[in-house]
């Protein structure tokens, strides 16, 4: 089996147990060293110089436009719009996407699907989960009724629980009633085989830091007819067609929503990061994930007294638990002193944690570094910190 | 006075080389807090700023000043039990003379986290304000 951490070079400098990868990935060598031979060797702007260092960058920016549209199986790199990341993505949608006044969302989602929507004044509709934290699909049937023609916009994988919903089903279903289906992919990417044209997507979203790739890039995609019939997001440089003081015209889709200079290295780092993965055999990937996951799962449901909030079969990427009657941020920083990272707290989706009458959670959540040594050091900690704090109560 | 206060309290926590040793010190000075009165534990004495909740009142005996704290997360407690203590025993007038930068000045960032930071630095200004508002009002 292969041993992951070696690809990685945070790992050469720190025996941390890192358990955050929800919030953002290590970055592979390759990732790193892309990014800094941009810097070194290629720098310059895109799409507009015509000398060769402009070309060479324009052509390695645009050849990652390829590389993500075949990362997630897209039609074309046409469909790709680069952004900061799913953030910027569903923001992008909400304020661009016009004639779509209802968004079906559910309760589990990340704030980045929620405030884009509120800030647009949009009317949101909100789907119940049942015990396991899954999609309640009468409730959500029920809301596609009342509700045709509206963007339904969910979560691959729940950040905080690490439900991975059924999109091609929820897709299928909101295309019955005339809806629009936006996926939140930012939990998905690193741990998923994402085909947009087989789930038949009408939007997806990534953010690229959470799949070994650098910060501050991600990606929109959205079908060819849809892209062209929504407006710029912004304006300035690199979107226009022609400008004059009366009016001005925009380019086609992707470039006419990204103003302004790109992230340019962090997409270069990105086609890198994508590399990577091809690089590996994705099936032994996932079920390297697959047993880290359960092995952590097992492992802490055998602790007195901890609340694991659900245990469903579809479970990916993450996992939230409290140990009862012990706060979570007592359990996250008595971790943190022994060298265990993790994340405590509401996760940007209060109103889940309001929903189960919780303020926070510890969560868990991995990457492909993750190995059985890590998650046996992470239950010793945990008992520990469990240890010191019963202690003193 | 306050300076000392703080002084003994870093003397104290610096005996530990070990981080998770010194939690656990600043977990136990909390447990020995009995000195709140649960009537307290409502929003109007809540701690904005911190990341678990903390509640945090004052009382008055011959123009001292007294801070009572409590917390639902125990390393919070500990570390509002340790600032209540420095300004404790203390005049408004004393309190509001006092370096507001000594916390940042013993090193705080090296016990503490950045959000704990955060936390510290509202309890402190939640302490400054009921000592304007005792010098204020009386």
């Amino acid at each position: 089996m292969k041993n992951f951490k070696d690809d990685f070079d945070f790992f050469k400098h720190s025996d941390n147990v890192y358990l955050d990868s929800a919030a953002t990935s290590q970055k592979p060598h390759s990732v790193i060293e892309a990014q800094s031979d941009f810097y070194k060797i290629h720098c310059a702007n895109i799409h507009r110089g015509l000398h060769t260092l402009s070309n060479k960058a324009t052509q390695m920016y645009e050849d990652a436009r390829t590389l993500c549209a075949e990362f997630i199986n897209a039609e074309s790199s046409r469909n790709i719009v680069f952004t900061k990341g799913v953030t910027e993505g569903i923001n992008l949608l909400a304020h661009s996407l016009s004639g779509y006044e209802t968004v079906i969302i559910s309760s589990l989602e990340h704030h980045s699907n929620i405030v884009p929507w509120q800030l647009l004044s949009k009317n949101i509709k909100v789907i119940d989960v049942d015990k396991q934290l899954n999609i309640n699909y009468d409730s959500y049937e029920k809301l596609l009724i009342e509700n045709p023609n509206s963007l339904v916009s969910i979560t691959h994988i729940s950040n905080v629980f690490g439900n991975e919903n059924n999109v091609k089903k929820l897709t299928s279903l909101a295309h019955k009633y005339g809806c629009l289906v936006h996926i939140d992919g930012a939990q998905a990417g690193a741990h998923i085989k994402i085909d947009v044209q087989e789930l038949d997507v009408d939007f997806y979203t990534l953010s690229a830091h959470k799949i070994y790739a650098p910060t501050g890039v991600g990606l929109l995609y959205g079908k060819f007819e849809l892209l062209e019939q929504m407006r710029p997001y912004q304006g300035g440089g690199a979107m226009i067609k022609d400008v004059s003081f009366k009016a001005s015209t925009y380019l086609d889709p992707p470039l006419k929503f990204e103003a302004g200079t790109q992230n340019i290295s962090g997409v270069i780092g990105w086609a890198e990061a994508i590399r990577y993965l091809n690089s590996l055999d994705f099936g032994e990937v996932i079920e390297h994930e697959e047993k880290i996951y359960s092995y952590s799962l097992e492992s802490l449901k055998k602790l007195d007294d901890i609340v694991v909030y659900t245990d469903a079969k579809n479970l990916k990427s993450a996992l939230s638990f409290n140990i009862n009657n012990l706060h979570h941020e007592d359990i996250g920083t008595l971790l943190d002193k022994q060298g265990v990272s993790v994340r405590t707290g509401h996760h940007c989706a209060l109103p889940a944690m309001k929903m189960l009458g919780l303020d926070g959670t510890i969560r868990v959540s991995f990457g492909i570094y993750n190995d059985e040594e890590d998650i046996s050091r992470f239950i010793r900690a945990l008992k520990k910190s469990i240890d010191i704090l019963r202690r003193h109560k | 006075m306050i300076a000392d206060n703080l002084k003994e309290i870093v003397d104290e926590l610096s005996i530990f080389d070990d981080a998770l040793e010194k939690y656990e010190y600043i977990i136990e000075i909390g447990s020995q807090n009995f000195d709140f009165d649960e009537s307290y534990k409502s929003d109007k004495y809540l701690v904005s700023g911190c990341s678990s909740s903390v509640w945090l009142y004052c009382t008055k005996v011959n123009d001292k000043l007294f801070f009572h704290s409590d917390s639902n997360a125990m390393i919070a407690k500990g570390l509002a039990t340790i600032i209540c203590k420095v300004y404790s025993g203390n005049s408004s007038k004393e309190i509001l003379n006092s370096d507001v930068k000594l916390l940042e000045k013993i090193n705080l960032s090296e016990i503490i986290t950045p959000v704990r930071q955060n936390g510290v630095a509202s309890m402190q200004r939640y302490i400054l304000k009921f000592a304007k508002d005792y010098k204020d009002g009386s």
